[in-house]
């Protein structure tokens, strides 16, 4: 059965509270998924403090798709198309560097400027009297058409069709503003370096993992569980080791995360921690909250650290940590195949002690040398292999449904509503008319 | 006395603890204050604002190992194995005065589980002492070459 051109087959696949493994195993279902979903929605490029300078430029991928963001020399950031428009050639050799004005292929010289203009190229004569003037060729490196930087944050969409930026993401853009928010001075630096883990599953499997409030004390009982028990036969000594508390809150009980509370919002939104979160009861920094106050005032700065929301999504595959300062970005590869990049912030005029605890957060729960990394890779192999089993082809996401559901929601923090809310608005962007 | 073959017998014995698997004999080579740093970057020099693959006080080296024996360790069912081949480690510094030792050996590593075995390369690099007449780490650290790709899990010690 092919899905191509079968949206009734594509919307099947998604019912109230369950959906088909197809969607984590099937290799057109992929395919269609970067052509439709990446395509149509505003997925996360990068930070623009990584092209902090005209010339600035950094390589990444849209879904599949390379591309480049690039600092041009008016100060605006763009997005294009990794490849020379003449033989395909990726037209960055580094990951990040500085091009200066123009970016000069490696292979031809043909070179562009930095919003992907043509500039020149060698033996101009040899195209005249041919039809390249009027090729894409001529046109220099393709852009990325839609592209909007919010508060640092740069998204692109790659088509035409689909919601504007605002539509978009709507309320959940308060995720990302608390966290920039938490900089005295309002603004981040991406810093510390990229913990990159390479997982053997679809991405879609992480992104849900994002908000599973029901795993942590079960899955990551070895992990967690080891740091707490470790910590017990020390005699609790203080000061509490910085890895005991951020381990520990895994462990919390039900009750801990039912009372925590998920959000949902349009388009496949949402978070966990409305309430608190497992970031709550981190130790003071000193000297930070004075820099808040003094910046926003004693009120509004508590008000701003008050707020410790947990994982927010932003669907398709990224997710946000405010109180910690971390992103993580699911960048599918395959059905069965998700490069996890884990990003750091430094709180621009905030104390070091803040970075440095998110480093040691990142470290120990997202390097693949993590043992909470390790805990829950197992999972989503696990399942990747399990769902090949014919007996049933369905997976379950019934808990806390409740009929009618719609995208705007609080509830109970151990809801699967927000993945039913993320494969809802899937089915909505896979089977959309182009 | 340590004298230069006793300090290259004290890492090839430490490599076959990790291969034979008897963790808690080498989390004894340690020295109480003692670190297992495996950089992020090439060249890394900054630990505490440059993010790292491991930094581990005893406190986390002990976790790690605890929690290989735990039943409930389930990227641990079936259990990962390990392989160290090392070439002779080269004495950097050799000073008894100041109780200080360094230690650099290059080495390839294997970890296998299931039907996978990934292999790497790595640089050690050990600073050693003596702390009642037995030598302790009071630093491992490990540079991999590709220390900056995307890796699957790794679970056991380099």
């Amino acid at each position: 059965m092919s899905y191509r051109d079968n949206p009734e087959a594509l919307r099947a696949l998604v019912r109230d509270a369950e959906v088909h493994r197809d969607v984590y195993t099937d290799p057109e279902i992929f395919a269609l998924e970067m052509e439709r979903l990446f395509a149509n929605t505003w997925v996360y490029v990068g930070h623009d403090s990584q092209v902090a300078k005209p010339g600035d430029y950094f390589a990444t991928a849209i879904g599949t798709q390379p591309v480049l963001m690039v600092r041009h020399e008016d100060d605006t950031v763009h997005v294009l198309y990794n490849r020379c428009p003449h033989k395909g050639t990726r037209i960055t050799t580094e990951t990040c560097g500085n091009t200066g004005r123009f970016f000069r292929c490696p292979y031809h010289a043909w070179s562009f400027r930095t919003d992907g203009s043509p500039a020149a190229l060698p033996l101009p004569g040899g195209y005249e009297n041919t039809p390249f003037a009027t090729s894409q060729a001529a046109r220099g490196l393709t852009p990325v058409r839609h592209v909007h930087n919010h508060r640092g944050f740069v998204f692109a969409k790659m088509a035409a069709g689909g919601p504007d930026f605002a539509a978009y993401f709507g309320d959940s853009l308060s995720s990302i503003d608390n966290m920039v928010d938490r900089s005295p001075a309002g603004r981040l630096e991406v810093a510390g370096g990229v913990l990159r883990y390479m997982h053997n599953c679809n991405w879609k499997m992480l992104v849900e993992n994002q908000t599973d409030t029901c795993h942590p004390m079960v899955a990551h009982m070895s992990s967690a569980g080891t740091a707490i028990e470790l910590w017990k036969r020390a005699g609790e000594q203080n000061p509490k080791p910085m890895a005991v508390e951020i381990y520990a809150p895994f462990m919390g009980p039900y009750e801990l995360f039912e009372t925590m509370g998920i959000r949902t919002w349009d388009n496949g939104h949402g978070h966990t921690g409305v309430n608190h979160s497992i970031h709550s009861n981190y130790s003071a920094v000193p000297g930070y909250f004075d820099q808040m106050a003094a910046a926003y005032g004693e009120p509004r700065a508590k008000a701003i650290l008050d707020e410790n929301r947990h994982n927010t999504i932003y669907f398709p595959n990224l997710m946000v940590k405010g109180p910690i300062q971390l992103l993580r970005l699911f960048k599918p590869l395959g059905p069965d195949r998700t490069l996890v990049e884990s990003w750091t912030f430094r709180l621009v005029d905030a104390p070091d002690f803040l970075l440095e605890r998110t480093l040691v957060y990142n470290r120990l729960i997202n390097a693949p040398t993590s043992v909470v990394g390790h805990d829950d890779l197992e999972m989503y192999e696990r399942a990747q292999e399990g769902l090949l089993a014919n007996g049933n082809p369905w997976v379950s996401l019934h808990r806390l449904y409740e009929p009618g559901e719609t995208g705007v929601s609080v509830s109970n923090g151990t809801t699967e509503r927000q993945m039913r809310n993320q494969f809802r608005a899937w089915a909505r962007y896979m089977t959309a008319e182009p | 006395m340590i004298d230069r073959s006793g300090l290259a017998d004290f890492i090839y014995r430490e490599a076959r603890l990790l291969d034979e698997q008897r963790f808690d004999e080498w989390l004894e080579l340690f020295a109480p204050d003692g670190r297992y740093w495996m950089p992020l970057e090439y060249g890394q020099t900054d630990r505490r604002l440059t993010a790292s693959l491991m930094d581990e006080d005893f406190f986390l080296l002990r976790l790690r190992v605890e929690r290989l024996k735990n039943n409930r360790t389930y990227s641990q069912k079936p259990k990962s194995r390990c392989h160290h081949v090392l070439q002779q480690p080269r004495v950097d510094v050799f000073d008894p005065e100041t109780n200080h030792y360094v230690v650099w050996t290059a080495m390839h590593y294997v970890e296998s589980r299931l039907d996978r075995q990934d292999l790497y390369a790595a640089w050690t690099t050990h600073e050693l002492t003596e702390i009642d007449g037995a030598l302790r780490i009071r630093m491992k650290r490990v540079d991999l070459v590709n220390c900056d790709s995307a890796f699957g899990s790794i679970q056991l010690f380099i």
